[in-house]
């Protein structure tokens, strides 16, 4: 049945919470009103019961690469330690409608992850039998698999990079990350989080090596624990305190087409091609692509990027050729040497460190925020976040992700 | 599309060019007396400023020569590009 493109959004909301003034002192300041910071600030209050948190947003709340990401939501990664976090986070999301009491219109459609190359082939087989050992549903399916799953991909092979076939987690798909972000702002507040925009965190004071107060572009504002949730922003973040890590920030884009009717059931990823597809509820191709390569902040990434990704998608995706794209931008994505996280404690006491998700941090947002919730509550990891701690990069207990994170860089 | 001075050819566009992360940065003296921390340091850590970097790039597809450049992370601004022989200039 074909049915209007929309008619199952819900009206845009009033507003859903309140626009305080900062107040002088909060037991949890949590830098960053994106999705992570607002999931933090959620599970700080629901299930530790701590609800004297203030979340600092140097802009509008979520318009940082929450705004900004394809909203691709899997957990199929190769190794242990990533199955743990993402499937965690792949559960609560499965729930969370009905936990927040606000639609997030998440929409288990699939995501495939194509295979080029018989090298491919191989690293996908294996990650599909990684994530079978785990208990995280994934199959292997041949060209003809991928076809009858989603009809528009070019299978043919008489292509450049023809599909040779993919990798499919049937409960992966997509959800509305305003919604998510707005449902996540309105509960947290309604327990008395305090949600501040235009706050722009512009130091961090320490005494004896703990932390005490940030300094804002809104005045001092001292704090029992601080809790950096700012993505792309994450090393100038923790200069303030002398701290280095071992992150690049990247510019990272993605664009959007005219509203189309129904024609993409799934998500379709190509990390060799560098283009990821999904239809919005509403109608629009969402599509991403890789980084740039060289270090920015000015959220804007280069042509030459989309001139690929859209070579790319052509390739694959035939019927797109007379789509009409609508806009482009980009998002500043941090990125650490083995594409995973950095979760946990930092060597300055009751500063906690949430960073490094690259360019799939999205999907981890409501496990991210239980487990860095946690993690700041008790004063040591969640669990899940244990391997994902600042010094596995001098003890060498890397999680390499590169294989399975599906952005290339 | 950006535009990047090279050295030798002068201003090309970008995607004839490959980037090759941070500047000066030096391979250890003496590797056997390093720590683990120090390790993790060479191999993991790289400047990332919002703001000025001096940073390597190589015109790959034109002479194929590196280079250095001090460009600024916020604009993309170039704002000196210099040989690899030559000293950092000092960026006011
Ligand atoms: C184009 C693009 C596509 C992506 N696609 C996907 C995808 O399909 N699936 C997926 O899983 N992930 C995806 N990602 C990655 C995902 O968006 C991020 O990993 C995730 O959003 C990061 O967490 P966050 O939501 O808290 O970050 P953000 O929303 O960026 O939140 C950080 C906030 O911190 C604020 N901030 C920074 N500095 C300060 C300061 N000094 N003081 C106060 N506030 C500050 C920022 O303004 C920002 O709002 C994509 C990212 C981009 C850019
Ligand atoms: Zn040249």
């Amino acid at each position: 049945m074909p049915r209007t493109p929309g008619a199952d959004l819900p009206d845009h909301p009033d507003f859903l919470w309140d626009d305080p003034d900062p107040k002088p002192a909060y037991d949890v300041i949590v830098v960053g009103g994106g999705g992570h910071g607002l999931a933090t600030a959620y599970y700080l209050a629901k299930v530790h019961g701590i609800t004297n948190v203030a979340v600092l947003e140097k802009g509008w709340l979520a318009g940082g690469n929450m705004a900004r990401n394809t909203t691709i939501i899997r957990s199929n990664y190769l190794w242990d330690e990533s199955s743990g976090i993402y499937e965690h986070s792949l559960k609560l999301w499965e729930g969370l409608e009905e936990d927040l009491g606000y639609p997030i219109l998440f929409s288990q459609r699939g995501v495939l992850n194509l295979a080029h190359s018989l090298q491919d082939v191989r690293d996908s087989v294996r990650r599909v039998e990684a994530n079978k050992l785990n208990g995280i549903d994934a199959e292997w399916v041949d060209a003809e698999g991928v076809k009858e799953l989603c009809p528009i991909v070019n299978t043919s092979p008489d292509v450049r990079y023809p599909v040779l076939g993919a990798t499919y987690q049937p409960r992966a798909g997509i959800a509305k990350h305003d919604y998510v972000a707005w449902g996540f702002a309105r509960a947290a507040h309604a327990m008395g989080v305090d949600l501040i925009q235009n706050c722009e965190v512009t130091g961090i004071s320490t005494v004896n090596g703990r932390v005490t107060a940030v300094e804002t572009s809104r005045g001092r504002i001292a704090a029992g624990k601080v809790a950096l949730c700012a993505a792309g922003h994450s090393s100038v973040l923790a200069r303030m305190v002398g701290l280095d890590l071992p992150l690049m920030s990247h510019p990272l884009q993605a664009l959007v087409s005219e509203l189309l009717e129904p024609i993409h059931p799934t998500v379709v990823m190509s990390n060799a091609v560098h283009v990821y597809v999904s239809q919005a509820h509403k109608g629009e191709l969402v599509m991403g692509a890789g980084i740039d390569s060289y270090n920015g902040y000015g959220q804007r990434g280069s042509f030459h990027i989309i001139e690929q990704q859209m070579a790319a998608a052509l390739e694959l995706f035939p019927v797109f050729a007379r789509a009409h794209l609508l806009r482009t931008w980009a998002g500043i994505v941090d990125v650490s040497p083995d594409a995973s996280p950095i979760i946990g404690l930092t060597p300055v006491e009751n500063l906690f460190l949430n960073c490094g998700w690259g360019t799939g941090g999205f999907k981890a947002t409501p496990g991210v925020g239980d487990v860095f919730a946690a993690t700041i509550a008790r004063g040591k990891p969640h669990e899940y976040a244990e391997p994902f701690t600042l010094d596995r990069f001098t003890t060498g207990a890397l999680v390499d992700e590169h294989g399975a994170a599906a952005v290339a860089h | 599309m950006q535009l990047i001075p090279c050295p030798w050819c002068g201003p090309r566009e970008e995607a004839e060019f490959h980037y090759g992360g941070q500047a000066h940065v030096a391979y250890p003296e003496d590797p056997a007396a390093l720590s683990d921390e120090d390790w993790a340091k060479f191999v993991f850590f790289r400047a990332n400023p919002s703001g000025p970097l001096a940073e390597r790039w190589s015109h790959s597809a034109g002479c194929r020569r590196w280079f250095n450049a001090v460009r600024d992370t916020r604009t993309h601004d170039l704002l000196a590009v210099y040989r690899l022989d030559e000293p950092k200039p000092v960026i006011p």
